[in-house]
């Protein structure tokens, strides 16, 4: 339908060319200042404004940020999911050697599913209710394999059997609505796996569910990982989940990368406010009970209207300390220590003092 | 009543809009104004008189088939929970999705009519009230309602909604509805000007503020609130919780709050009981309950959070739990959890464990607690035997 269009709407930006100088990188998963803007009658809605990031085999990249940061539509992106025609995708996207931002939307498909696939927040609505979940699963095996259906059918079951689905040779002729909630994600999990993909993202997949069957769904990803050696990109809200699983973070916020960081450092160690804010609205239960939360003030700024200068600095608590900068200019994002990065303009050293005599203790 | 409560009510909200204000600032908030009331008499009634009592307290949905539309089945969504809640203090409920907590919240609120058990709130039977009577109460007892999307009519104005209250309860206001809405916003940190904006121009955290004015407005003794925070961004979530513990101190506000999120329960109340399918299984003082759980399934739930510390990762004792909770159209006999229960044994599929008190103020239902003394477990042994004795003579509920 929209193969031409696509074309026409990547070769606008130079990004382009410079990206053909740079060449193919070495990462396995490699995104180079990616924008994803909406117009619409309001305005330019910018998702994604500038996003980079890179992501190793058997690793795992946590995407944390608050609802409309833009960290959805970056998973999407990446799949080449967007509606080319109301969306403008710029930057280049480098999976296993080859760009997918500037590709056909042909191309992006054959990778679909085969090398990249997807988990779905929810399991309900991303199942369709008519078909059985073999028929699901079934389905896309045989969109990227040659094979008879006996042998996919049996390749379903396989499946629903490593994901941990009981009785999987009945359960595979089951409806999506037969399935509990945590078993529906068990079984979206097996499709996502069925192509076995290398790169698998998965956009809060424990969102909806009880923490007993969340733990549940993070030991099977975990496992999975190791058997398959994946690359997994983990979307949530949920800094938890995201301590539990990562290997390294990206906060982002309004559609930018405010810090990105191995786990670590993110979580004892973090050199920006926004992460700060995020870390002190949490309570926790491994650690005493606080006296009170920190929130941050405010809320999320809307996309159409970012704030000049740091899209953070209307709620930032320590804006005072960059003589305005933050209000006048955008912090770039600068590697502050040994893979660390932070965009902020309050100064290293002031920022690490913040950290330690303020936020920390009082967490 | 309404006049001089109205008035007093007045001074109050102005010397608490600071507050609440003052509650979004990062900074302000360890020695925020807040604190002098806390400081003062930080939990007084906790000893007091209860507040609310729950006796034995059960809904069945009726499941009906054929063209007679003949009862065949019962969902058990709550089956018999007792609990009281005293004056000035906030339980917290917590458990699974379907374990009954909502239809719980909802029962003691009246919004649906418990099929047996007793409530009584103030010493005062509220179960068999007809809606009449009960009206006049209602003031007394309000709710904050889950989804700040759903539960504002987007038709009408900020003004009207958190003014809806007054009008219904025919209260006369002492300078009129208009201002006393507006003190009211200014009490739940929201721009007093924003009267006659709908709910459509407010973001997440700030419709839930809308919400939590319109539940004040009464100036009710007791509030549910059914998952405050849940539908919202983690840093709006911090300013709801502070937000609501600044309006129990300042009102002298009595919460049960509802909520599947371990960690916002530890934070926000003072007592928690723990839901399993329908059942109360434990009820203790928080960090009885936190640091000393009695019950497998509060183990298995506490050891399932994730936790926001990567150095903590693989260190953790965890209890994974297999399978899922079991359907409440027909639950487990005994005990309830004895089909994921790790510890297990043949009486647990023969007896029900009664929830009784194993050490001063920490109620569990397990025969084999955690935590928890020998002669705490032989209280248990004794306590099983006589209910199972009397159950054996009418028959074992569910069999």
């Amino acid at each position: 339908m929209a193969d031409k269009r696509p074309a026409e709407l990547i070769d606008g930006p130079g990004e382009q060319k410079d990206g053909a100088a740079a060449g193919a990188p070495s990462a396995f998963l490699e995104v180079r200042d990616l924008k994803i803007h909406f117009p619409t009658d309001d305005g330019l809605v910018k998702s994604v404004d500038g996003l980079s990031f890179q992501l190793e085999r058997g690793r795992t990249l946590g995407i944390v940020g608050e609802s409309g940061s833009g960290k959805s539509v970056t998973s999407l992106g990446i799949l080449g999911l967007h509606n080319r025609r109301n969306a403008r995708v710029s930057g280049q996207i480098w999976l296993d050697g080859a760009e997918l931002v500037g590709a056909s939307a042909d191309d992006v498909r054959r990778l679909r599913g085969r090398k990249m696939a997807m988990i779905f927040q929810d399991p309900l609505s991303a199942m369709h209710p008519f078909y059985t979940v073999g028929h699901q699963i079934i389905e896309a095996y045989r969109v990227h394999n040659d094979v008879s259906k006996q042998v996919a059918r049996k390749h379903a079951i396989d499946m629903l059997g490593k994901v941990g689905i009981p009785k999987p040779q009945q359960r595979v002729d089951d409806f999506p609505h037969q399935f509990s909630g945590g078993m529906r994600q068990r079984a979206m999990i097996a499709m996502a796996l069925s192509c076995d993909p290398e790169l698998l993202i998965a956009d809060e997949p424990t969102t909806a569910l009880d923490v007993t069957v969340q733990a549940q769904i993070l030991d099977l990803i975990r496992d999975l990982q190791q058997e398959f050696n994946s690359a997994i990109i983990m979307i949530t809200h949920d800094l938890g989940v995201v301590a539990e699983l990562s290997d390294d973070i990206l906060v982002m916020y309004a559609g930018r990368c405010a810090e990105y960081a191995a786990v670590e450092d993110a979580f004892h160690r973090p050199l920006h406010p926004y992460t700060w804010g995020l870390l002190g609205s949490m309570p926790r239960l491994d650690r005493e009970r606080s006296e009170r939360l920190m929130p941050i003030k405010g809320t999320p700024p809307s996309l159409i209207n970012v704030p000049d200068g740091c899209a953070f600095n209307p709620r930032c608590a320590y804006k005072d300390l960059t003589d305005g900068k933050s209000i006048a200019e955008r912090p770039e994002l600068r590697e502050l220590e040994p893979g660390h990065r932070a965009a902020c303009h309050i100064p290293l050293e002031k920022r690490r003092e913040i950290w330690n005599d303020e936020i920390a203790p009082k967490l | 009543m309404t006049g001089t409560g109205g008035n007093d009510g007045g001074n109050g909200i102005v010397s608490t809009s600071k507050n609440a204000a003052g509650a979004d600032e990062p900074g302000t908030v360890t020695g925020g104004a807040p604190v002098v009331t806390t400081v003062k008499e930080p939990r007084p009634a906790r000893d007091g008189e209860p507040l609310l009592e729950v006796e034995n307290l059960g809904k069945h949905f009726p499941v009906t088939a054929g063209l007679l539309r003949r009862q065949v089945a019962a969902v058990k969504a709550v089956d018999g929970v007792s609990f009281s809640v005293r004056k000035g203090e906030t339980l917290g409920l917590v458990g699974e999705s379907g374990c009954g907590k909502s239809t719980t919240g909802r029962m003691i609120m009246r919004l649906l009519d418990p099929s047996f058990g007793k409530i009584k709130f103030e010493g005062q039977d509220i179960t068999g009230l007809s809606q009449g009577r009960l009206r006049p109460l209602r003031r007394d007892f309000q709710m904050i309602f889950q989804d700040p999307y759903s539960s504002l009519n987007p038709r009408k104005t900020v003004g009207s909604i958190v003014g809806a209250p007054f009008r219904l309860q025919s209260i006369e206001t002492e300078q009129g509805v208009k201002k006393a809405v507006q003190e009211l916003l200014e009490l739940v940190g929201l721009n007093p000007e924003h009267y006659n904006r709908y709910p459509h121009e407010f973001s997440g955290g700030q419709r839930q503020r809308i919400g939590i004015a319109r539940t004040l407005a009464l100036r009710p003794k007791l509030i549910v609130a059914d998952e405050p925070v849940s539908a919202l961004d983690v840093s709006v979530q911090a300013q709801v919780v502070n937000l609501m513990e600044d309006l129990q101190d300042e009102l002298d506000l009595t919460y049960v709050v509802i909520a599947h999120d371990l960690s916002v329960v530890r934070h926000i109340s003072d007592r928690v009981a723990v839901m399993y399918l329908g059942k109360i299984v434990e009820i203790a003082d928080r960090a009885d309950l936190y640091e000393r759980p009695m019950h497998p399934y509060t183990n298995a739930l506490l050891s399932a959070v994730p936790v926001p510390d990567p150095s903590l990762r693989g260190d953790r004792t965890r209890i994974r739990l297999q399978g899922d909770v079991p359907s409440p159209l027909d639950p487990p006999p005994a005990c309830r959890f004895h089909t994921r229960c790790w510890k297990a044994q043949d009486i647990c599929k023969q007896v029900e464990p009664p929830l009784v008190e194993l050490s001063p103020g920490h109620q569990a239902a397990c025969h084999f607690p955690e935590n928890a003394s020998v002669s705490a477990t032989d209280e248990v042994a004794k306590a099983a035997v006589a209910p199972a004795a009397a159950s054996a003579e009418d028959g074992t509920p569910g069999g």
